[in-house]
């Protein structure tokens, strides 16, 4: 096999033109909310695959996140005759973090994953090319229904993966540990405020965009075949675990500057 | 007699009124590899025309770029009758409601079932009852002979059956031209000779203009000197010396250049070498 020698300028030159055209997908994606025709058939059916079929994965991660949560902090709040402040540990920590991002980077390694193949073998196969030709938007008709139903389910996904993350918390604390249930709630609860609530909530939307945008991208860019379509999936995942992990820094970062640090 | 390059740029100065599709001097190339270079032809409406080439000469991206799936370098592109050359793609699809294209390897949609799979334009169109899709997708469908296929998916059907539902979707919404990227490609000659049959019978039934990608002579030839005879629903041999009302004209492509464009009795006269060495 013959090695080619590209550049330094021309992968920059690649991959500014990636950015480039994952913006204007992204952007065009965002678009077509306000341009008819809205797919509202593909965007449920897309709600379906993305949110009920990672329902059981987010249940076993949630409750084992929270579980774990709970579990070694547990030891050293003991230590320290804090054992009563677990309910508070796992709330802020599932609420404001862990919920959002373990729920975000699940969903990356199933459905990024997933977009990026079957728009890939749609590209391979010429089905991208059919449907332009047959007079439709591949942007309107594939994208615009997966980065709606992305974010839409990734939001409701978040909110069960935090409350199972609680009730594992609950779980270990009250099992293991002793504490009253009551109390493990109570604290949980109260510590809670609008910052927590709303970074907890904001954050699995953008992730969804993310995934769903990404993985998009990577489907509709697919060259070279079924390896071509292979390297898109793994490329999705990866690429959108890594934005998800910056996009929660800066996101976490810009709440705390606009709404204070606790 | 093949033509040079002065007489294809004759050809293509016929003023654009009456063509389905016009290139003019249209070249793109990929990855700095120059696919076309100063390609000029014309299909007029209702006339017939075989692109002949060898692999990577540039044939399926004739037929991409006529309908606007990619962008020429240079020169320009007119279908029927507009400059589609730097048509955004929102208004692309206007002109391509007026042309159905059948891909090289069907390009079904494998998620859809036929019915659906036939019916995606009507689908799309938001305002058509069920009851006239089902109507429209039943008629096209008995055109190609597969009425009992509505509810199987494209990988339950054979190569060929799957080219005879690529048909069926192209044409249900009866276009002024259809488009055919190498319609018998990797098919037994059997099953070639029905779907000859299918695009002459599209041809001469509905009076459409074909374009015809092909690396094989004989589907050109048969295209050529058949008709169909609708009273007896079969494609029949034109008798000798006899032409069919259909124009037919063969344009062959070599290292990016239209080497020939010309009409049969041209093509069987022609000196050219390569040319020669090609249809022999």
């Amino acid at each position: 096999m013959e090695l080619e020698l590209i550049s330094p300028w021309e992968i920059a030159k690649d991959k500014i033109q990636a950015v480039q055209d994952y913006t204007l997908l992204s952007i065009r994606a965002l678009g077509n909310l306000f341009e008819r025709p809205i797919y509202i058939a593909d965007t449920m059916q897309q709600a379906d695959l993305i949110g009920v079929g990672s329902l059981p994965i987010v249940v076993l991660t949630g409750l084992s996140i929270g579980a774990l949560l709970a579990l070694n902090s547990a030891n050293t709040l003991q230590r320290f005759g804090g054992i009563t402040l677990i309910g508070q540990l796992v709330s802020i920590g599932m609420v404001t973090e862990l919920g959002p991002l373990i729920t975000g980077l699940m969903v990356a390694g199933r459905n990024a994953s997933g977009m990026a193949s079957e728009l890939g073998s749609m590209i391979v196969t010429e089905q991208i090319d059919a449907m332009r030709a047959l007079g439709t938007d591949p942007t309107k008709k594939l994208v615009t229904p997966r980065v709606i139903a992305t974010a839409f389910m990734l939001f409701f996904l978040t909110i069960i993966a935090d409350l199972l993350g609680l009730i594992g918390g609950n779980l270990v604390a009250s099992l293991l540990f002793g504490l009253d249930v009551r109390q493990y709630w109570t604290s949980a609860w109260q510590i809670l405020v609008f910052r927590d609530v709303f970074m907890g909530l904001i954050k699995p939307v953008l992730f969804g965009f993310v995934i769903s945008t990404i993985g998009c991208y990577y489907g509709m860019s697919t060259r070279g075949g079924t390896q071509g379509v292979g390297r898109s999936t793994t490329q999705a995942v990866v690429a959108s675990s890594v934005l998800i992990l910056v996009v929660d820094f800066f996101v976490t970062k810009l709440i705390f500057a606009v709404l204070g640090y606790r | 007699m093949a033509t040079s390059s002065i007489d294809l740029d004759r050809r293509a100065a016929v003023p654009p009124l009456g063509d389905a599709i016009r290139f003019d001097h249209v070249s793109i190339a990929f990855e700095d590899k120059s696919i076309l270079d100063s390609i000029s032809f014309r299909l007029a409406h209702g006339e017939a025309k075989a692109i002949f080439g060898v692999a990577g000469s540039g044939k399926s991206t004739i037929l991409k770029l006529a309908l606007g799936l990619i962008k020429p370098d240079s020169g320009d592109i007119t279908v029927m009758g507009q400059d589609i050359t730097h048509m955004r793609e929102e208004d692309l699809f206007e002109i391509r409601s007026q042309i159905g294209m059948v891909f090289q390897e069907s390009a079904l949609f494998d998620s859809l079932t036929v019915r659906d799979n036939v019916a995606f334009r009507l689908t799309e169109e938001h305002d058509i009852t069920d009851e006239e899709i089902d109507a429209r997708v039943t008629e096209a469908l008995r055109f190609v002979e597969l009425e009992h296929t509505l509810d199987k998916f494209p990988s339950e059907l054979s190569g060929g059956m799957r080219r005879r539902v690529a048909i069926a979707r192209a044409i249900i919404t009866d276009p002024k031209v259809v488009l055919y990227d190498s319609p018998t490609g990797g098919l037994d000659p059997v099953t070639s000779n029905t779907i000859i049959e299918l695009i002459v019978k599209q041809r001469d039934v509905h009076k459409t203009s074909s374009l015809l990608v092909t690396h094989r002579l004989q589907d050109a030839f048969t295209m050529a000197n058949h008709t169909f005879d609708v009273q007896k629903n079969e494609m029949r041999r034109l008798p000798h010396g006899v032409r069919n009302d259909i124009p037919m004209t063969f344009m062959i492509l070599r290292d990016g250049k239209a080497i020939f464009d010309g009409d049969i009795e041209e093509l069987i006269a022609t000196k050219d070498d390569y040319i020669r060495e090609y249809i022999s």
